[in-house]
């Protein structure tokens, strides 16, 4: 990581505020995250992780607090901030009525993406041999890496995932992890959340933002 | 790396996706034109097999029926895409949220809302409409079906997230079908009797037209509640 | 005015004002409704045409001009809340909807059972009831949607967009409904004239559709108080005012 990289505040939280079904999941939390940042949201179940997660991505909008991106507020710049935004979450976005392939041009396309090789991308999650499958056909592991196979071909500064290392092995994990390194180091950053221990990013280059279980 | 899709192709990315799932899920298209079939066969039954009766409330049967086949298939619209996250990364999407909304949308006509269409004539026929009306009936359901898939899916938008949505879905959708049915059944009545109903279908064209304008926003903006 | 707006959004403002405003509606509405009830039912003369029947004017008019400022009322509540964010509007439309709900049926009441004497018939497919039938799908709508979501916060917002939707749409309702009937029923009756009223008629009316309003702005203010500790429960200022009830 390069320091001129590190002091680019890409997003900001302020004073959030997530209240769900009556319960203050968290209140009056602030963060900055910069380029070249790894992220991880850590904290026990029920603890607004995915929550904190949706928030920061847009998808759900805080009981109070703002997110911004650039120093402006994500609700009023959605389309620049969606442009640079790739959001991972607990459901993969892979329909199982189609192919791998039609999925991942699916999704790369609805990103605004048209220079790919869906063949390639699916080779470089070890999916080689599987593009003509019905995503309802593979395992959840393969699964999976059809969602993660966007990670191997995106421009987005930001990317927010939400527990990324389920049903992957270990050698899919370690490569995954060589991928964010290789994204935080090119001015990127990562945020997301896991159960799972990571080998390669040690906790020196590791951020973490920890959530209490709160009983109120 | 390159980003630079345009609105057209980003629109026919999404209809086509729609259109191939549909294709290998033909359950989807087929239910609920079953259902409009039996539904109008069944009036008969219910009021009597005399011709002149049947021609006189022929047109309430054909559109009432298209109204309930029309909700009944739009309960899937959104529901799919909700349950596996492709509906967030839509939301996600660069692309504006009302061009996505309206390629869906557009999918789920062309899926359910033509069939319809298709199929009215061969009921009209079981039902005595009168010989003048057919025009008017093609023409009511090609103009009246868009607008109800239209606020229809906000209906649907604002349901999706529920565990049980169905019978609110109705609560919330058909009161907002009442004008369509009234100039609907109307201009087939006035083509029955020989008069003149391209008023009733300029009422019908614009409101389809304020439908397409206005809907996907509220569409839109439904499915960021329902998503949240 | 956003600034003052957003003054009252904090939600302790908001409960305390409407306390204050409370028993200032409560006691005009009383005065109101009573002075209109009365004159209107008892003192007013008798129709020269409809005899006494007519006396459920009084209370039909005014509940059917006061469900559709009802429903406007929520509508633009559920549009400042949307809009601007402000949560003490999100409350106010979701205490304002059961209220105009109500009104609306007592509305449809009134006017099938004034239909009876005028029609001989419980139920005509008249314009005015027909509209005001509709309506009262919309209001359930909102309301069922409303109840729906276990997240509140959430299910304002859905009520809300659902309240607008249903503004957009019921001119266009409203309008088909009466072209429909100028249709089916060539010779709509005539109920009554308003311009053609004799004062005496006329100035009860008027007190009792000023009262059924100041009276919806009464126990919509109370709702709008339920609404707001319901949603703060979790806030210290109810908890201490919680204590301080529990002390008294």
């Amino acid at each position: 990581m390069t320091i001129s990289n590190q002091s680019r505040v890409l997003l900001s939280a302020n004073e959030l505020t997530c209240i769900r079904e009556e319960r203050i999941l968290f209140d009056g939390l602030s963060f900055n995250i910069n380029a070249g940042d790894i992220v991880q949201i850590e904290g026990p179940n029920g603890a607004g992780k995915t929550s904190l997660l949706r928030i920061i991505a847009g998808l759900s909008r805080p009981y109070a607090g703002e997110v911004e991106y650039l120093g402006e507020d994500i609700t009023r710049c959605r389309d620049e901030f969606n442009h640079d935004l790739l959001y991972l979450g607990h459901l993969a976005g892979v329909k199982s009525e189609l192919t791998a392939e039609e999925n991942l041009n699916f999704n790369l396309r609805i990103s605004g993406y048209d220079d790919f090789d869906t063949t390639e991308l699916l080779a470089k999650v070890n999916l080689a041999g599987f593009e003509e499958a019905l995503a309802g056909h593979l395992s959840a592991g393969q699964h999976r890496r059809t969602a993660l196979a966007r990670l191997q071909h995106s421009n987005c500064k930001i990317w927010i995932l939400d527990e990324p290392f389920t049903a992957i092995d270990k050698k899919g994990v370690e490569e995954l992890e060589q991928l964010f390194i290789q994204h935080a180091e090119s001015g990127g950053c990562v945020i997301l959340t896991t159960h799972q221990d990571m080998s390669i990013i040690s906790d020196d280059i590791l951020r973490k933002i920890t959530l209490d279980y709160r009983f109120v | 790396m390159k980003r630079g899709i345009s609105y057209t192709a980003a629109f026919m990315t999404l209809l086509q996706r729609d259109l191939r799932i549909a294709v290998r899920h033909r359950g989807d298209i087929f239910n609920p034109l079953l259902f409009f079939i039996l539904v109008v066969t069944l009036f008969p039954l219910g009021i009597g097999p005399e011709p002149q009766v049947l021609t006189r409330v022929a047109p309430g049967i054909i559109w009432v029926a298209a109204l309930l086949a029309s909700m009944l298939s739009l309960e899937r619209l959104f529901k799919a895409d909700y349950n596996d996250g492709t509906l967030e990364q839509m939301l996600l999407s660069p692309q504006p949220l009302s061009l996505l909304v309206l390629a869906k949308v557009l999918a789920h006509w062309i899926l359910t809302g033509v069939p319809l269409i298709l199929v009215a004539p061969l009921l009209a026929v079981l039902l005595h409409l009168d010989g003048n009306s057919y025009g008017a009936l093609m023409a009511t359901l090609a103009l009246g079906t868009p607008i109800l898939s239209l606020l229809g899916a906000i209906g649907v938008a604002l349901t999706v997230g529920l565990r049980k949505g169905g019978v609110l879905l109705s609560l919330l959708i058909l009161p907002l079908y009442i004008p369509v049915l009234i100039f609907a059944t109307s201009a087939i009545d006035a083509a029955g009797l020989n008069l003149a109903y391209d008023g009733q279908l300029a009422i019908l064209a614009a409101m389809l037209v304020g439908s397409l304008i206005l809907a996907p926003f509220a569409i839109g903006a439904s499915l960021r509640v329902s998503t949240n | 005015m956003w600034k003052w707006l957003h003054s009252y959004a904090d939600p302790e403002r908001a409960y305390k004002l409407s306390g204050t405003l409370l028993p200032w509606f409560s006691v005009l509405a009383i005065l109101l409704v009573g002075t209109g009830s009365i004159w209107g039912l008892l003192f007013a003369p008798t129709d020269y045409q409809q005899g006494d029947s007519y006396r459920i004017i009084f209370i039909h008019v005014p509940a059917a001009s006061m469900s559709m400022a009802a429903y406007m009322g929520m509508a633009t509540a559920s549009f400042i809340g949307l809009v601007w964010q402000i949560k003490s509007a999100d409350w106010a439309a979701a205490a304002i909807a059961p209220i105009g709900a109500v009104i609306t049926f007592i509305a449809l009441l009134t006017g099938a059972a004034w239909g009876k004497p005028m029609w001989g018939t419980w139920w005509v497919w008249d314009a005015r009831l027909t509209s005001e039938l509709v309506l009262l799908f919309l209001y359930l709508g909102v309301i069922s949607l409303y109840a729906s979501f276990e997240d509140k916060v959430l299910a304002a917002r859905a009520a809300g967009i659902l309240a607008i939707v249903g503004v957009i749409n019921i001119p266009i309702i409203k309008y088909s409904v009466d072209w429909w009937s100028s249709l089916h029923q060539p010779s709509t009756i005539k109920i009554t004239e308003k311009s053609t009223m004799s004062t005496d008629m006329l100035y009860p009316l008027l007190i009792n559709i000023v009262g059924f309003g100041v009276m919806i702005g009464a126990i919509t203010l109370v709702r709008y108080r339920t609404e707001i500790l319901a949603r703060n429960g979790m806030r210290p200022w109810v908890r201490e005012l919680a204590t301080a009830e529990e002390a008294k």
